[in-house]
Order: C-alpha cells, then sequence, then structure tokens
C-alpha cells in the first residue's frame, strides 16, 4: 500500500509539474518585484510606520479618483494615528444627512463613518477619467493574482509608448500602440491602461515621520502597496498570532492523540 | 471496569424506563460494540473526517448566517462587514470557506480509498449509492454557497453554470429562468441559493445517517477485501478505531489550520475579492479547484470534436447539451460502478491489472481538474477530449473487460490468517477484545 501511495505522490508531482512548466510559457509579463515587505511570512507583522506613509502616499495620490469604502476613519488608529488626527483626517470629508427639519445636509465626517469615495457614482467616476472606472482600493491587493507584489510591480512598471511597441503585442500579434489617455504597463494585463502613472517624482509626497526614509518612486510604490494589503487584511497580526498559538496547540494534542493511540493498540495485530 | 456494553440492559431504574420506551442506551451501545475489521489502515481515516468537516461547516454556517445578508446590493459588503468588524468574523468566513475545500479533499480521498478496495462491491451498493449521493449534494450545496459573497466569480460562476439548463431540448429556457427566478442572475436567484445552501447541509446530514446506517448493516470493507468470518478478524469500533480517529483529527486539523491562518486565500480566486458586475466578465471564469475536472468534461464537447460528431450530433444534440450531459453523466457512472467491475476480488491488492488501471484513472482525473483550470483553446481542448473520454472508457470498458480477463492473486482465507501471519501465537480472540476482559 505505501509503495502505491508513493506511485500516486509521483504521478501527482509529475502533473504539477508539468503544470508549473505551462504556466511560465503562457504569460508576457515580467516576473512581479517583490518589495520585500515586513508583513510577508508565517510570523510577518505590518510595519506600523510604513503603513503610515502608505495612507499618506494613499491620501496624497490615490484618493484623488480611488475610493476605500471598506475602510473606516477609526480604523486609522490601528496604523498608529492618534484619535486627534484621525478625526481630523475623517472631518476633511463630508456626507449627506437628513437633519431636523428633514433637509438633506452635509455633514463632517466623524471616526465611526467609512471613507469617503472621491465620486458621488460609478458615471460620475468614468465620465471624469475618460471612461474608465478607477477601482475601489479596499481589497485590491487580494483581488490581483500577485497582490502586493502585483500592485508595487504596476506602480513603477509603467513603460514609455515606444518601449510599449517594441516590447509588447496584442493578442494578434501585433505591436501595441497607446492610443491619446492610454498608457502602457508592462505589468497589467493586456499592457494598455487607462490610469495615468499615479507616482512619478521623488519627494511628491513629503515623509512626515521621523526617521522617514527619502520618498523615492519605489519607496511611495512600497509604502502604498503594504498600506493597502493592511486595508484589504486588516486582521492579518491577529490571525497569524492566533494561528501559530492554534498549531503549537494542535502539535501538543496530536501528539498526545499518537501516544494513546498507540498504547491502545498495543499487542494488537492489526 | 464493567462492561461498557451493559447500558442497554442496565439495573439502573431511570435508565431502565427511559430505556423500555426509548431505547437510546442500546443504540450508544452499538456504537461501542460494533466490530469493526482489525486490520483497517489510514485510508479508513478520511470517513469520520467528514463527517467532523459537515459538523464544522454547519456550525461556522450557521453563525455566519446571523451576520450576512442575502441581497445582490448588500451581500458583499455584508462579508467585509464580518471580515473586519464581527468578532473572528474573519476566522468563521476562513474557515468556512476553506472548509469546503477541505471537504472535497477528505471525501475525494474516501471515494479513491472505495475505488481501490472495491468498497462498492456487494453487499455494499447501498452504502455507495449513498455516498455519491452525498456526493451531489455536497456540489450543489458548495456551488450555492459560493455564489453567496456575491463576487465576480461568484455572478459569474452562477451565471455558466444555470445557463447549462438552457441546453436541455423544448423546456431548456423556461427551467433556467425559473431556476433565477427572473431572467438573468439577479437578486431573486441569490435569495433562493441562500435559502437552498442553508437546506441542504441538513439533508447531507440526514443522508449521512442513512450512510452510517447501511455500514453499521453490511459492516466495514478492510484492506484485504475479505469479509470478517467471526471474532477472530475483529476489534471493538471503540476504543480502537475511536482512538484512531482521534488521532487523524489531530493531523487534520493541523493541515486545515495551516490553511486557514497562514494561507486562507491560497485556493480561492482573486476575482471573487470583485463585487459582481453584470456588465463585466471576467477574462476567465472558472470554478473552485474541486468542480475543475467536471468543467473541463463540459468543455471538451466542441461542434467538431470527432466523437461528438460520431455519436451526438446526428439525433440533433447540441455540443453544449452533449457536454452537459457528459458531465452529469461522469457522477452518475459511478451508481452502476457495482455492476461494471464484476470481478469477485475487492482489494487492489490482489489485482494487479486493476492497480494499474485505476492508477492511470487517477492520473487522468487530476489531468482533468488541471485541464478545467485553462483557458478553452488548444492544446488544452484535445487533450481534455482525450481525458474526457479515457474517464468513461475506464468506467464503461477498462473494468468491465479487466474483471473478465486479470488473474487474482490468491486471497487469505481471512483477515485474522493474513494478520497474525509470521506473527507472534496469541490467539486471535485472546488478544482481539482486551477491554472486555479488564
Amino acid at each position: 500500500m505505501l509503495k502505491l501511495a508513493r506511485t500516486f505522490i509521483l504521478g501527482a508531482g509529475l502533473c504539477a509539474a508539468a503544470a508549473t512548466a505551462a504556466l511560465a510559457a503562457e504569460g508576457t509579463s515580467p516576473p512581479l518585484k517583490d518589495g520585500d515587505w515586513s508583513f510577508e511570512g508565517v510570523f510577518g507583522t505590518y510595519d506600523s510606520a510604513q503603513l503610515r506613509r502608505g495612507f499618506q502616499v494613499y491620501q496624497g495620490v490615490c484618493s484623488a479618483c480611488h475610493g476605500l469604502r471598506q475602510v473606516s476613519y477609526r480604523n486609522l488608529l490601528q496604523i498608529g494615528l492618534s484619535e486627534a488626527q484621525a478625526k481630523q483626517i475623517a472631518g476633511e470629508k463630508t456626507k449627506k444627512v437628513i437633519d431636523d427639519t428633514g433637509d438633506v445636509v452635509d455633514k463632517p465626517r466623524g471616526l465611526a463613518d467609512r471613507f469617503a469615495s472621491p465620486f458621488p457614482n460609478d458615471q460620475a467616476a468614468k465620465a471624469a477619467n475618460n471612461g474608465a472606472l478607477p477601482p475601489d482600493l479596499s481589497l485590491i491587493t487580494k483581488a490581483r493574482l500577485g497582490g502586493p507584489r502585483y500592485l508595487y510591480s504596476l506602480l513603477i512598471g509603467y513603460v514609455s509608448n515606444e518601449e510599449c511597441t517594441k516590447a509588447f503585442k496584442d493578442f494578434e500579434g501585433k505591436p501595441l500602440k497607446p492610443a491619446d489617455g492610454q498608457y502602457c504597463n508592462a505589468y497589467f494585463p493586456g499592457h494598455i491602461l487607462a490610469m495615468a502613472p499615479p507616482i512619478t517624482a521623488d519627494g511628491q509626497v513629503e515623509y512626515t515621520g521621523e526617521n522617514a526614509p527619502k520618498a523615492t518612486v519605489q519607496q511611495m510604490a512600497k509604502d502604498v502597496s503594504a498600506f493597502l494589503m493592511w486595508a484589504a487584511e486588516p486582521k492579518m497580526e491577529e490571525r497569524k498570532r492566533l494561528g501559530i498559538k492554534v498549531i503549537l496547540f494542535l502539535l501538543l494534542l496530536t501528539g498526545v492523540l499518537y501516544g494513546i493511540y498507540r498504547k491502545v493498540w498495543a499487542g494488537i495485530k492489526h | 471496569m464493567s462492561t461498557p456494553a451493559a447500558h442497554g440492559q442496565s439495573q439502573n431504574r431511570t435508565v431502565k424506563w427511559i430505556n423500555d420506551r426509548l431505547p437510546i442506551f442500546t443504540f450508544a451501545d452499538h456504537f461501542q460494540d460494533y466490530p469493526a475489521p482489525r486490520n483497517l489502515n489510514y485510508w479508513w481515516n478520511f470517513g469520520s473526517l467528514a463527517g467532523l468537516v459537515l459538523m464544522i461547516m454547519i456550525a461556522t454556517g450557521i453563525v455566519l448566517a446571523m451576520h450576512y445578508t442575502p441581497n445582490s446590493e448588500l451581500a458583499f459588503d455584508s462579508v467585509e462587514r464580518i471580515m473586519r468588524d464581527v468578532n473572528y468574523g474573519w476566522l468563521l468566513r476562513y474557515v468556512h470557506m476553506n472548509g469546503a475545500s477541505m471537504f472535497f479533499i477528505v471525501v475525494y480521498i474516501h471515494i479513491f480509498r472505495g475505488f481501490y478496495f472495491g468498497s462498492y462491491k456487494s453487499p455494499r451498493e447501498v452504502l455507495w449509492w449513498l455516498g455519491v449521493v452525498i456526493l451531489l449534494l455536497m456540489m450543489a450545496t458548495a456551488f450555492m454557497g459560493y455564489v453567496l459573497p456575491w463576487g465576480q466569480m461568484s455572478f459569474w460562476g452562477a451565471k455558466v453554470i444555470t445557463n447549462l439548463f438552457s441546453a436541455i431540448p423544448l423546456v431548456g429556457t423556461t427551467i433556467t429562468e425559473w431556476l433565477w427566478g427572473g431572467f438573468t442572475v439577479g437578486n431573486p436567484t441569490l435569495n433562493r441559493f441562500f435559502s437552498l445552501h442553508y437546506l441542504l447541509p441538513f439533508v447531507i446530514l440526514g443522508v449521512v445517517v442513512l450512510h452510517i446506517w447501511a455500514l453499521h448493516t453490511v459492516k466495514s470493507n478492510n484492506p484485504l477485501g475479505v469479509e470478517m468470518k467471526g471474532p477472530q478478524d475483529s476489534i471493538p469500533f471503540h476504543p480502537y478505531y475511536t482512538v484512531k480517529d482521534y488521532f487523524g483529527v489531530g493531523v487534520f486539523l493541523l493541515v486545515f489550520a495551516a490553511i486557514v491562518f497562514f494561507f486562507p486565500n491560497f485556493l480561492g480566486e482573486p476575482d471573487n475579492y470583485i463585487p459582481a458586475d453584470p456588465l463585466k466578465t471576467p477574462p476567465h471564469i472558472v470554478p473552485e479547484w474541486y468542480f475543475l475536472p467536471y468543467y473541463a468534461i463540459l468543455r471538451s464537447f466542441t461542434q467538431d470534436w470527432w466523437f461528438f460528431q460520431i455519436v451526438f450530433s446526428w439525433w440533433g444534440v447540441s455540443a453544449k447539451l452533449a457536454g452537459v450531459l457528459a458531465m452529469f453523466a461522469s457522477i452518475l457512472v459511478l451508481f452502476v460502478l457495482p455492476w461494471l467491475d464484476t470481478s469477485k476480488v475487492r482489494s487492489g491488492r490482489f489485482r494487479p491489472m486493476f492497480k494499474w488501471a485505476i492508477l492511470v484513472f487517477l492520473l487522468d482525473c487530476l489531468l482533468l481538474g488541471y485541464l478545467g483550470a485553462k483557458p478553452a483553446a488548444e492544446p488544452w481542448v484535445s487533450i481534455s477530449q482525450w481525458a474526457t473520454l479515457y474517464y468513461f472508457v475506464h468506467f464503461l470498458v477498462i473494468l468491465p473487460i479487466l474483471s473478465r480477463i486479470e488473474t487474482p492473486k490468491p486471497l487469505p482465507h481471512s483477515i485474522a490468517e493474513a494478520v497474525l501471519k509470521g506473527g507472534g501465537g496469541a490467539a486471535a480472540g485472546a488478544t482481539a477484545k482486551p477491554m472486555e476482559k479488564a
């Protein structure tokens, strides 16, 4: 039986190897760049200073077009903003409420409110963006293959129109030529997208934190990718912490159960 | 120590009073003395694991349903609220989401255990049938559950699968619209899927009870495939297989926990974190991994496939309908498996040719799973067509022929003989039930 199991595993392994080879042959995008984030790996945690810098980039750059509607302003306390800071950020945006006289009025947002989206609705967003809808970023790192690595690569992966024509082909095999209002990116599926390069110059966002690194294009792209990973998976640290405890407990329990199993079966031929 | 088996005949007046009116203690005793073959190996752990996952799914599902909103405008955000704001909501949701995958892994291993050791053969046909019914119910439940978060893949998966019914001649469109509750997948579809997704697990639970009832009537098969002939062949289920099952549960939970806590989205599709958009079709619509082999079978039926042309097209069956029929047939064929494999020998251990046939069949299933995730383009389509053909050839041609031409190896006369062969001299009967002697 063991021999058979081994053959099964070997066969499954061969299939997997063939699958990997086939996958590698398919894509035309270069391999994704890794941001060496602190949250990677089983024991990884978020670097709250990085998340705050990333939030600055989101506020200063992305939030002009992209919403973050699943995140509440109170969540900013989790990444180390003070209550006063979070309240102030929330208060800069308003929401529609019905007042005591029945009129619809604008009221400043508070900590309990979700992030305000930049456009009142999808139609307005499309009208302002050449017909393309800027996606909400709350879950963007979980909604793309490669997650934060994809996002980071995309943000620093823009190429000029000339390079684009040289390097990439459309599905018919003709060289790609971005039209007016279109841009070319090495990592975007199909390579043509409507988003202009958002992070273009060093120092575009002024990093205010103590010991903040220089705000290079790469650093900003890395930081905002980290922030958006947090926005998509705010419970990651809690999850991993609990996971380690659960695994340790289960290892112990399984060991004890194995001992009991051997003891009960001792002397039984089977 | 008094015999635990005595409850049914207990002298305790309360116990006796209840037991005379509802023999619940006699019933409980049954689980203690139930004789199991002494030689079951670890492949026999997966049945109890499947039962455990069902319990986990029902428990987490009930709590998730308290926080979920089955409305096409609100469903996606309500799932995100569970992930962010409900206490341990992320845990409940990741356990439930990955639990579906674990359920299928466990059940697929359980089924292949049945294939290899011939657990479907007489007298276990009804037990096998009930298992196939559970599989079908699981597939329906998993499919409808996947629709509930109302992400892109939820919506488009629902659209593709419900659209299959439109291939049925004459009444197809009517049936599809009846399933949708409208003219496309929409809020009424989501509502009924939620309702049925809550109902079906309890139907599964009912069929599981029948499955266990049938099992306890015909008793477990075993790695030798030789029936138990007397007390020397068996040991009581409790404590021997209860402790072994507990150990298996520990190992299983370790794997499950590793996925839930450290790779919770590994088995999922990123597209399902995008809210459903009826106007925007994802580039590749793929089902969850556990449906990929069937999806490959469905898609292998193209208009220009020679097999389709020869067998189906001349009686006016469309390629789509043929694909749908083949997909359902790939499961339904399991119902007649006991009569396709006519060999009297159950266990693959004693069947030199069958052993290879089942291995190639397993590889074919894995290949179909791989192809199901590929775009519908060459060379994948041609390979899927051959793999699909092989799937059915295995059941309908190879197994019946093989059963006739194969010369099985000699079987042991009994489990005890095989187990005790060459070992210590203790009489089997003496060691069989130490708990009763203790």
